[in-house]
């Protein structure tokens, strides 16, 4: 009989071999999807990273996707640091989108460094106070967040729909369901050719490093999220804990929204969260919830993204196809999880297997 | 010939020997004692008995035949029966219920056949027990013999009992040992897991010593003393009795009066509790586990609300105030739950950060400096010999004694005034309790009041200066320790009248 065993711990350069066996081992599977297409596998792989970092664009196009995955990561960290599972990142990026196109469509004529200002506190105000329903409930009642989180996308989503068909529909544009696009003024102005949301984003990995591993909030972050009878003992205030966490968890993610629709689609729409508030659950794991690592692991997925999509014209490949691809390297990496805390165990017969084993 | 026979037995957890070389064997019809400190590897080599783990080498011998036990399953058909610390009943059912759940055989019970079989069985070992009793009505002593019963009546005539008097008061430890008794002269054998030497000698027919996971030797009890088995356990000769040092009883420091707690189902588990305790003294709460010691802990420290009664700590009430407040005003508590994690460490820190869990709020600014806490902890790892590879290893994974240290060894250095201590010594070994008992002692001496929540008597008796006894929620007596005895407190403890009490009921 098959059985499952939990390993004991494992070094660090094992668990690393066993990560670059995984992306190995998905690369070979791949390969056989590949040619199943009638296509040399090397080829596509090339033309992958050609795609990612083949061209000062495409770099620039990594940076860019990198950039929200970054943050909206680093603020799925936090929460998830204390145990609050927040996958309500897409809602706290639409929420904070919204607060900074209030403030890009009502003063656009402000000068462009007090609107931009204006509009990031906005949008992560917004993002903020978006996560802090959920925070609130679960503090005073235990609610569970993870639902509830989930839910109040819907409602942003909604939210943002209604506002696009109806009270912020720009008059202009012939009947389409468009908001107006923003001044340049509430437009972020490039460093290098990429939106400066690049080295916000840097800053903020750096922050948040410190934030979570050298200062008392993060320390008690980590605390509440091991066990709250154990907060209780040291003194440590839950439901501020709580609240506290889960605003910064949410204003990051909705600095997320503010970049998306300031720097990218110069309005706000519907699709201005782009899944990144999910991916960023995925990168976020990942990295273990270590910021450094997230600014690593949010790259490489952007490459992998912007190498998908690139084949798909480089190859002719179609878009399930690709997404297919970036598929099995995802479900390989995480899969590999498993067996660095598991290993499989064959038993043998329960009676009468002593002699082989005396035999050793 | 052996009933039982383990030969060679080695098992290993990572990096940690845990069995080396075992050599174990019982007989029919005996009492076999296995003796040895926390992590000598008792539970490991009684669970590979028992089919939870598979040794790495070595082979097991029941009637002289050679056995694989990888699983439960196997240990039971073969007649293995184990009884946990922590009972394996369903609260909700009767005792009935429980020895019929997961019965082998036809889809409908014949219940009647069934229970006569069980009474059959309970006359045999003579087990009394209500079988028509839900278990969440039992006392602890009561679900031990169902758990005997049931474990019996599923075949098993190898019974092994994992430190089965640790929750027991010493009538009930008595009743114990009369089953065992029982037993054995039915012809099963009775393997007793154990680290207290007194209990050994009592009942035991043979006893084997373990030793950091290997057999030490195999002595027959009529023919052994308490020295030589502390001798055999630690492997040096120790001195066994704990000093109570004479100390002037300071001014009162901490008053309790008429303290009424009520838990979440609004049940009260303190009833009007009063006692004080002065500067230098130690007093001792004896109890049958859950009698609200966790209670009255969680309550001084700030833990838990108050419904009536007050606190006075230092002239100054402190029902209301946040545990941070109380902690500020040089109370310390270091309660020790079964799973000696639950509340006081955080397991998946290290020990750096687990040694700042009460004072980072100390520092000023809104960052942590760790440094102070890197020397303190290794301070702490070299005064109670705490066994990691390094003061930044995550403390679940070291064991439950080192584990342990860790808590109680930062709980005295934070110099506290009032040192609320529940269960210290749960687990630790010889050494590192006497340890711990001299350190108690030094706070004594230095003026800290100490308030001792306790499960071994003797140690109480010799520990303390007064012994407050609770008996489900309430103050049952305050005794002088040096003026009573254990049979005084077990019957105190069990809701007897004692003949020495000092403050009934006030």
């Amino acid at each position: 009989m098959l059985r499952i065993v939990k390993k004991a711990e494992m070094t660090k350069t094992k668990q690393i071999g066993i990560r670059i066996l995984a992306v190995i081992l998905a690369l070979l599977t791949a390969a056989l999807l590949i040619f199943a297409m009638d296509l040399n596998p090397l080829a596509v792989y090339g033309g992958m990273l050609k795609g990612a970092f083949g061209s000062a664009y495409r770099i620039r196009e990594v940076v860019i996707e990198a950039t929200s995955l970054t943050i909206a990561s680093l603020g799925i960290a936090i929460a998830f640091r204390m145990q609050f599972w927040n996958i309500g990142g897409e809602g706290q990026i639409l929420m904070g989108a919204f607060a900074a196109t209030y403030f890009a469509l009502h003063f656009p004529d402000l000068p462009a460094f007090f609107l931009l200002s204006t509009m990031i506190i906005a949008a992560m105000i917004g993002g903020g106070l978006w996560a802090m329903i959920p925070a609130f409930f679960k503090a005073q009642w235990k609610t569970n967040e993870t639902i509830i989180t989930l839910m109040m996308n819907y409602i942003a989503l909604k939210w943002v729909m209604y506002l696009q068909f109806g009270p912020w529909k720009d008059p202009t544009a012939l009947g389409f369901p468009k908001i107006p696009n923003f001044t340049a003024n509430a437009i972020l102005p490039k460093v290098f050719g990429v939106h400066i949301g690049w080295i916000f984003a840097l800053i903020l990995v750096f922050l948040v490093a410190v934030f979570l591993n050298h200062s008392k909030k993060g320390y008690e972050i980590a605390v509440l999220g091991e066990s709250e009878q154990t907060a209780l003992y040291a003194g440590i205030n839950v439901k501020r804990t709580i609240i506290t966490a889960v605003f910064w968890s949410g204003a990051l993610c909705g600095l997320v929204g503010m970049i998306q629709a300031s720097a990218l689609n110069n309005t706000l729409s519907i699709e201005v969260s782009e899944g990144i508030g999910f991916t960023a659950i995925i990168t976020t794991w990942l990295a273990a919830l270590k910021p450094v690592v997230i600014l690593l692991v949010s790259v490489l997925f952007a490459a992998l993204v912007q190498g998908a999509s690139y084949i798909q014209t480089a190859f002719g490949i179609p878009q399930a196809a690709a997404e297919l691809l970036q598929g099995m390297i995802l479900f390989f990496v995480l899969g590999s999880e498993f067996f660095i805390r598991y290993r499989f165990v064959l038993d043998r017969a329960p009676l009468g297997g002593l002699e082989e084993e005396m035999n050793k | 010939m052996n009933l039982i026979s383990m030969e060679g037995i080695t098992k290993t957890f990572g990096q940690v020997v845990a069995n080396k070389n075992i050599r174990f064997q019982v007989k029919t019809g005996e009492i076999h004692a296995l003796l040895g400190e926390n992590g000598a590897g008792k539970s490991t080599l009684v669970n590979m008995l028992s089919g939870i783990y598979t040794p790495d080498s070595g082979s097991i011998f029941i009637n002289g035949k050679p056995v694989r036990l990888n699983s439960p399953r196997v240990a039971i058909d073969l007649g293995i029966g184990m009884i946990h610390q922590h009972f394996k009943l369903v609260d909700v059912m009767t005792a009935r219920e429980n020895i019929l759940l997961g019965q082998k055989g036809t889809f409908f019970i014949n219940t009647e056949k069934l229970t006569q079989k069980i009474a059959e069985f309970s006359a045999r070992f003579q087990l009394d027990i209500n079988l028509d009793k839900k278990v969440y009505d039992m006392s602890v002593g009561e679900k031990q013999t169902l758990e005997i019963l049931k474990v019996l009546f599923r075949g098993a005539r190898i019974l092994i009992l994992d430190e089965p008097t640790a929750v027991l008061t010493p009538q009930e430890t008595r009743k114990l040992f009369r089953i065992m008794g029982k037993m054995k002269e039915e012809g099963c054998a009775v393997i007793f897991i154990t680290h207290k030497m007194n209990e050994v000698l009592e009942v035991s027919d043979r006893i084997t010593v373990l030793r950091k996971g290997e057999t030490v030797k195999t002595v027959n009890t009529a023919e052994t003393d308490t020295r030589e088995l502390a001798e055999l356990m630690v492997g040096h000769p120790v001195d066994l009795a704990i000093k109570r040092p004479d100390h002037p009883r300071g001014r009162v420091i901490l008053q309790v009066d008429q303290l009424t707690v009520e838990n979440e189902e609004q049940v009260e588990v303190l009833k009007k509790v009063s006692f004080d305790l002065a500067e230098g003294e130690i007093l001792g709460v004896a109890g049958v586990a859950g009698s609200g010691q966790k209670e009255l802990c969680e309550a001084i420290a700030g833990l838990q609300p108050i419904k009536e009664g007050t606190i006075i700590f230092k002239q100054e009430s402190i029902v209301g105030l946040s545990p941070r407040q109380i902690i500020t005003r040089g109370i310390s508590m270091s309660f020790i739950p079964e799973d000696r994690l639950g509340m006081g460490l955080v397991a998946s820190m290290d020990l750096v950060d687990n040694m700042i869990l009460k004072d980072y709020q100390n520092q000023k600014g809104p960052l942590i400096n760790r440094k102070p806490a890197v020397t303190k902890a290794k301070r702490i790892v070299e005064k109670l010999d705490i066994s990691t590879p390094s003061v930044f290893h995550p403390i679940k994974e070291l064991s439950g004694g080192n584990i342990q240290k860790v808590l109680v060894g930062r709980e005295l250095e934070s110099r506290p005034d009032l040192l609320i201590t529940a269960y210290p010594v749960r687990g630790l070994d010889i050494n590192v309790s006497y340890k711990i008992y001299e350190l108690l002692n030094e706070e004594k001496k230095k003026g800290v009041a100490i308030l001792y929540i306790g499960e071994d008597l003797d140690v109480l008796l010799e520990l303390c200066d007064r012994i407050l006894v609770l008996y489900s929620g309430r103050v049952n007596g305050i005794l002088p320790a040096a003026k009573t005895t254990k049979e005084e407190l077990g019957l105190l403890m069990t809701g007897g009248k004692g003949k020495l009490e000092e403050a009934e009921g006030a």
